[in-house]
């Protein structure tokens, strides 16, 4: 099965072209043009499957990538000055994204026909939902560093165009303000990008390369020669824009917030593929991390799971729960990437993307049918005192006989992200953390917290997933009871999706053997890790140690899932554990996961305060210092052109006026002589005779 | 004996008392008057001046063309002065000044 370049320049162009046309035609077409981008995406994964499955059957990639270049897109090709080309470039990591991406996005495109109907910017929404597709599928096609850097940029100005899609609204969940949120996405992701193209400069500087594999084998043939520290900074820096893309600790704070975007897109973007960006790239530079850098990736992901998934048990919007989960889960990714655990990874990448597409999607689903409950009952949201608030768990329940197929679904995906077997997140879940366990309690004891947070953070998964399940579908409905009539099922456009991806949970399309003992499923041979490029100084061999873990950490996975449940169980039946009287209590570990460990707050006061501090007194600087040196030149200008008004008035235009002056003054003095009286004349005459008279005889 | 001095003393007194009346006038014939002096007195110096000086008829012969030509330019005056006396009712030099520019 053989691929042509049309078939990647086709996927790339269907969803450009489909923004274009949309952005200047979508409000004169027929229903707003969602079948045009629709179509697009549609051919987009009836191509990706098919370069998948050549790769998965018939190994169209094994050993080679396909690759095509574009020569001389930048520089000069004939002098050879910084000449660089730019191209495609396609493995098996990039078929399975093609995938993963067009599939969701397909799958989301879908629903968000039910969910933004009757938007007055309907046209608008799915414009911008083509632009973000074509952007992920640019960052995942590029062969180089340069085209990575573009996609991840233009997925970022897709996020911010469709977090503040609703921007007309002052606030959509307690403390939520699109318009502030996109920006507060943008501006964490800037400070993420900085440190990630300062990487991909570093690699540039030493290697003189942009594409992957001529920097692999630059760096492999001792580019950076003795300094082979800086490759580790080098590493750290390219992670720097994975942790603000993939939301990793400390620059996860702007995924909570990016919720503030109408929820199909907070499945697409900020749970299924964008975030996923940042694992997408820490796997494709793979070769270039040394042991040092992946052991930081590794504590950065394995902290990030933990802290995400406490602060996920105490949050009771809807789609905050599912926010800090996600950044808890992408800690997972990072962290198995970290220690060694490639294809896991890249696992559960793509497992997580559908169950969490769909938990969004569910998720999107209710707060569709509690809008539509508080609509009939006439309540109206106060987002002040937080009454009747469509998202927060605390006002559902008992939704499961409304909306059957929106809660089966979601116990899916529920069981599926808490990585109980038959589920395609058991499979990926227990390949990351047997990774961890090997990595951190077999070969490198010293590292034992990675995989104890990995197992803290699955207890704590189990828990808040079954705590989300039980507030929201679970026991008896707390909607007020004149909404319940208008309690029911989301449109077909919107259960197809769930459905769908329900479907994708399962363990059969991964692994036809549940429990991975006796087969390793396709994931392990197809996604295998590429061969380092670090320098071998740098290198501390290690042990093949996977499969003695492998049993025992699936043994305490589902220990931990199970545990989690059973705390969840007692929280709903019992009431032995109860969050309302950990509240209540007033205890401080519990206001510190409320207020999300106060990072938010912390970075208002320093981050923030100290921004704005610095602008005031550089304002301050500006207003005394350049404003007073541009206004005493300013005054010293004006000060002369007085002087010189001055010397024109009273030295030129007096000398000018004074000659007039006094020829005038001279004028008017002569002219009394010319009375026009003959007398006086004839006087003058007689004495100028005398006196001329006078004077001869003289 | 009456010598050349005294016509030229009487001639300057004729001139200047001429000079005075065309001066301090103001009727129009008045002022003909004074003219009419100053002319005399011109021609009182020419007959002394021939007489004394070299003895012959010329000066004489110049004053009597002066008075002939006198008559002729008082006659003229004459009839403009009758001319502004029918025009304006008067014969005020100064209120003749319909040519002022």
């Amino acid at each position: 099965m053989e691929t042509t370049i049309t078939t990647y320049a086709l996927i790339l162009a269907l969803p450009l072209v489909a923004f274009v046309v949309q952005v200047f035609l979508g409000k004169r077409l027929p229903r707003g043009g969602d079948w045009l981008v629709i179509g697009a995406i549609c051919i987009d994964l009836l191509l990706s499957l098919r370069v998948f499955f050549g790769a998965l059957f018939f190994s169209s990639f094994a050993g080679t990538p396909f690759v095509w270049n574009l020569h001389g897109w930048l520089g000069d090709a004939d002098t050879g000055v910084l000449a660089l080309s730019t191209g495609i470039m396609v493995d098996n990591v990039t078929a399975m994204m093609l995938v993963v991406v067009t599939s969701c996005s397909t799958l989301i495109f879908l629903f968000s026909t039910g969910y933004m109907a009757g938007h007055p910017r309907y046209g608008l929404f799915f414009a911008y939902l083509s632009l973000f597709a074509f952007s992920m599928l640019l960052l995942v096609l590029g062969n180089n560093l340069i085209a990575l850097f573009m996609g991840w940029e233009l997925v970022g100005l897709s996020s911010y165009l469709l977090i503040g899609f609703l921007f007309e609204e002052p606030v959509v969940a307690p403390d939520i303000v699109p318009a502030s949120a996109c920006k507060k996405a943008f501006i964490t992701n800037r400070i993420g990008d900085t440190g990630f193209l300062l990487g991909i400069l570093t690699l540039f500087s030493f290697t003189g390369k942009i594409a992957y594999g001529d920097v692999f084998e630059a760096v492999r043939n001792g580019a950076f020669g003795d300094h082979a520290t800086l490759l580790t900074v080098a590493g750290i820096l390219l992670f720097c824009g994975a942790m603000a893309k993939s939301a990793q600790f400390p620059l996860h704070v702007w995924l909570p917030d990016a919720m503030a975007g109408p929820t199909p897109v907070s499945a697409l973007i900020h749970a299924a593929t964008m975030v996923a960006a940042g694992v997408y790239m820490v796997a494709r530079l793979y070769p270039l991390f040394t042991p040092d850098a992946l052991t930081f990736i590794a504590y950065t992901g394995a902290f990030t799971a933990l802290f995400g998934a406490t602060v996920a048990l105490v949050m009771n919007d809807i789609k905050r729960v599912l926010a800090y989960s996600t950044i808890s889960q992408l800690g997972y990714m990072v962290f198995g990437l970290g220690v060694g655990a490639y294809s896991a990874g890249l696992f559960h990448l793509m497992t997580h993307a559908f169950f969490k597409a769909l938990l969004f999607l569910a998720a999107g689903s209710v707060i569709h049918a509690m809008h539509r409950a508080y609509h009939h009952a006439g309540l109206e949201w106060n987002p002040r005192s937080g009454e009747n608030d469509a998202q927060d768990m605390r006002n559902m329940g008992g939704l499961r006989k409304a909306m059957p197929v929106t809660f089966v679904t979601t116990a899916v995906a529920v069981l599926a992200i808490s990585g109980v077997p038959f589920t395609s997140g058991f499979l990926s879940k227990d390949m990351i953390l047997g990774g961890a366990f090997a990595f951190g309690f077999v070969e490198y004891p010293q590292h034992f917290l990675i995989p104890v947070f990995g197992f803290a953070a699955a207890i704590l998964t189990a828990f808040y997933m079954a705590r989300f399940l039980i507030m929201t579908f679970l026991g008896a409905t707390r909607v007020a009871e004149r909404g319940q009539e208008a309690l029911r099922e989301s449109p077909w456009n919107m259960t197809v999706p769930l459905v769908l991806l329900a479907v994708l949970c399962g363990w059969f399309w991964y692994n036809p053997d549940p429990t991975t003992i006796f087969a390793k499923g396709w994931v392990s041979s197809f996604l295998t890790p590429p061969a380092s490029a670090v320098p071998p100084t740098l290198v501390t061999p290690s042990a093949d140690a996977h499969h003695v873990a492998h049993l025992t950490a699936m043994l305490v996975s589902l220990v931990c899932a199970g545990a989690g449940f059973f705390a969840a169980w007692m929280l709903d039946r019992r009431g032995a554990i109860s969050l309302e009287h950990w509240r209540l209590s007033g205890s401080r570990v519990y206001q510190l996961l409320a207020n999300k460990y106060y990072v938010d707050e912390l970075y208002h006061t320093t981050v923030v305060a100290g921004m704005v501090g610095l602008s005031r007194i550089l304002g301050w600087f500006d207003k005394v210092f350049i404003d007073g040196m541009v206004n005493a030149t300013g005054r010293f200008q004006t000060g002369l052109s007085e002087l010189s008004g001055l010397i024109d008035k009273f030295g030129v235009d007096g000398l000018v006026n004074g000659l007039a002056r006094f020829v005038r003054d001279t004028g008017n003095e002569v002219r009394q002589i010319q009375t026009g009286r003959i007398q006086n004349y004839i006087v003058y005459a007689t004495v100028g005779l005398i006196v001329l008279i006078v004077v001869t005889g003289m | 004996m009456v010598q050349l001095p005294h016509f030229l003393t009487v001639s300057a007194l004729l001139f200047a008392a001429g000079v005075f009346a065309v001066v301090t006038r103001r009727n129009a014939v008045a002022l003909l008057m004074g003219v009419e002096l100053m002319l005399n007195a011109a021609n009182l110096n020419f007959a002394a001046f021939s007489r004394f000086s070299h003895n012959a008829l010329d000066g004489q012969i110049f004053a009597m063309l002066s008075i002939v030509t006198a008559a002729a330019e008082v006659a003229v005056a004459l009839a403009i002065v009758l001319n502004i006396y029918r025009n304006i009712e008067t014969i005020d030099a100064d209120r003749a000044g319909d040519l002022r520019g």
